[in-house]
């Protein structure tokens, strides 16, 4: 069957009453997170993996990728009309597009974010349909060491290549891969760092850490910087509708946006934000309106927005091809797919074609829901931003706790969920990234798996890995990747890296 | 002009404590790593690659990074760090621990509804007598719809116990 016939049986699954209900309850929440400053898609996801046992896995997925594509296109709004992004992909829309609503052109900015954002999720998910297959026919031949390799590779760049320090990076990931190694061994089934706990004999649970880091972490330090004058949110005045000018200066920044956003998201190179700095960057460069950047120019809104959505579909190309995550979102929902014995990867196209075709086709659908959800409805999530301060955050503490509770209700739970908080909280005010430490936990023991199993074939010959010509490549890479930046940052050039880093989301 | 290079010079010798604490942690984790793993060392089998192989290699990586941290420390390389309050921490920590403490024998509703008012009070609503029962009675509207909607198993207590 071609990429055709399977996309038009996953449409027919992904419109099925119940996937619709879950695809609009995704974007819904999606939106709402990704509106509120401080939470984003990623802690989400995190929340909300335990509250979801009880679902559908091909429900659950649909719902999760939902609140991917809805976290992306709320942050826009917080970006544009109170200058504060809501999530890090969207630092740049907050350049032009607050600018743009301090004159009065709030609207044409929101609209213009919306529009693009949805050409670019439609464009970039059509070519994720069409891209998947074609990465699942290389990945088939990979054996032990291609997957180790790969593997080395999205741990160097999630941690060290992009960032403010190499060493914060790569201590942060080498934590999460110290924590991967509680728990029974799956190849020999001797105990490791359990201490005789028995709730630690299952290993440390991905998401109590991925709530503990984010969600608990996150609010630990926001109440740690005391109490703020309160942000000023731009009202929305004047038409909310594009003029013919605005659309001509649009359509041109949205389709640059998604052809540098969608390979970036689906490169091993972690995050949607720096897909974004460089739709700017081109934008500024091809504009016919210099002086206006800096001062609201409608590109600078319209490119980087569409290109942080094109991301957003790119990082599924090696999530559902490869199972490697390079964003934290990406990782968490990895988390999920284990969460129903499923593992992503070249494997699950041809064992569960229905649930990955169905989930490719419900991000079209989700798609046309966030542009009717947030054109029309942009004023009600203007609104959210008016929630007091401490009802807000006991409101997500609250929720964190819940979805572990009702995983796991066990005193010792929640007190993991309190020590990793308190951790996630000194490594935030020390500037080490958090999103390293939970993609070496999600991906460590499949690394070691990967690594043990080549070893064993190869007796013990370290050499082996390097005598594939695929993971030398590999491997090779993610040598450039952790030692390039070591030398651009001794030589000064760090801002460039800093102003890429891939964060929370 | 001497006198301005012995200041620099003692500027940079005072190090950054905090990393050093950091680096120490390294250093017990990579140790606590290493002699877990010690027992299975003999396992590898004939290929020597057994389940203390990994370990001993992140436990070896830890501490280079703990080294390479001390450097860092004694180069002042760590950005500068914003001035932290602590009280509002406390708070939340405090509410986190009350949540931990009476969720066995006062159940759900109870437990976050304290865990609720303390941290709100972290944020700045101060008047805890207000917001617990008012957290109480959203945790309760929460624990009707997550376990008795959705079959979400959440511990009961006397609250609880109520609705059953």
């Amino acid at each position: 069957m071609s990429t055709f016939d399977f996309l038009l049986q996953g449409l027919a699954s992904a419109m099925m009453p119940m996937n619709l209900l879950y695809a609009l309850i995704g974007v819904t929440l999606g939106t709402l997170v990704g509106v509120l400053p401080g939470i984003g898609p990623a802690t989400t996801v995190a929340l909300l993996l335990p509250v979801t046992y009880q679902l559908d896995a091909t429900g659950s997925l649909i719902m999760f990728a939902g609140i991917y594509y809805g976290g992306m296109y709320g942050g826009s709004t917080t970006s544009i009309l109170l200058n504060t992004p809501g999530e890090s992909a969207s630092i740049v829309t907050a350049l032009e597009g607050n600018k743009m609503a301090r004159a009065g052109r709030g609207g044409p900015a929101l609209a213009t974010a919306a529009i693009g954002s949805f050409v670019a999720g439609l464009i970039a998910t059509l070519a994720l349909a069409f891209v998947a297959p074609l990465v699942v026919k290389i990945a088939l031949s990979f054996g032990p060491r291609e997957n180790f390799a790969l593997m080395v590779l999205a741990f160097i760049t999630v941690s060290s290549a992009f960032g403010n320090s190499a060493l914060r990076g790569l201590t942060s990931l080498f934590i999460g891969l110290a924590l991967s190694l509680v728990g029974i061994d799956q190849l020999t089934g001797q105990n490791r760092l359990s201490f005789g706990v028995p709730d630690l004999l299952d290993g440390i649970e991905v998401t109590t850490m991925a709530v503990a880091m984010f969600a608990i972490g996150e609010t630990l330090f926001i109440a740690a910087q005391g109490a703020q004058a309160p942000d000023k949110i731009e009202a929305i005045k004047g038409s909310v509708w594009m003029t013919a000018n605005d659309w001509s200066r649009s359509w041109k920044a949205w389709l640059r946006g998604t052809v540098i956003g969608f390979p970036i998201g689906a490169m091993p190179a972690g995050g949607a934000e720096i897909g974004t700095f460089l739709s700017y960057a081109t934008e500024k460069k091809l504009t016919k309106h210099p002086e206006e950047f800096g001062n609201g120019a409608i590109e600078g809104v319209a490119g980087p927005e569409a290109a942080n959505n094109a991301s957003a579909a790119g990082t599924l190309v090696p999530l559902l091809t490869l199972g490697l995550p390079t964003s934290a979102t990406a990782a968490i929902m990895l988390a999920g797919f284990q969460q129903y014995g499923l593992q992503p990867g070249p494997l699950l196209f041809a064992t569960n074609p229905q649930l990955v075709w169905g989930l490719i086709a419900s991000l079209l659908i989700a798609n046309l829901m966030l542009l009717i959800l947030n054109l029309p409805l942009v004023g009600l999530w203007v609104k959210l931003l008016t929630i007091p301060k401490p009802w807000l955050y006991a409101g997500i503490l609250v929720f964190a706790t819940l979805g572990t509770i009702g995983a796991n209700p066990s005193v010792f739970e929640l007190g993991m969920l309190l020590v990793f908080g308190l951790v996630a909280y000194v490594m935030r005010v020390m500037d080490f990234p958090i999103a390293p430490v939970i993609v070496g936990l999600i991906l460590g023991p499949l690394a070691e798996q990967h690594l043990r199993r080549a070893l064993a074939i190869s007796q013990g010959d370290i050499t082996t890995l390097f005598q594939s010509p695929i993971a030398a490549v590999l491997l090779a890479l993610a040598a450039i990747a952790l030692i390039l930046p070591l030398i651009l940052r001794l030589r000064g050039r760090g801002n460039v890296l800093t102003q890429m880093a891939a964060s929370e989301d | 002009m001497s006198v301005d290079n012995n200041k620099t010079v003692t500027e940079q010798r005072r190090p950054d404590w905090a990393a050093l604490v950091i680096a120490a942690v390294l250093v017990i984790m990579a140790a606590v790593i290493f002699f877990d793993v010690s027992r299975l060392r003999d396992m590898g089998g004939y290929s020597q690659v057994g389940p203390a192989t990994v370990p001993d290699w992140i436990a070896f990586a830890l501490v280079g990074l703990a080294v390479w941290t001390v450097f860092a420390a004694f180069r002042r390389d760590f950005p500068e760090r914003e001035k932290q309050e602590i009280k509002p921490v406390a708070w939340v920590v405090a509410g986190l621990i009350a949540q931990m403490v009476l969720i066995r024998f006062a159940g759900f509703s109870i437990a976050t509804g304290c865990l609720f008012g303390l941290a709100a009070a972290g944020f700045g609503a101060r008047r805890i007598w207000i917001s617990i029962p008012i957290g109480i009675v959203i945790c309760f509207a929460i624990y009707w719809l997550f376990a008795v909607m959705l079959q979400l198993s959440l511990p009961a207590g006397p609250l609880e116990r109520l609705i059953h």
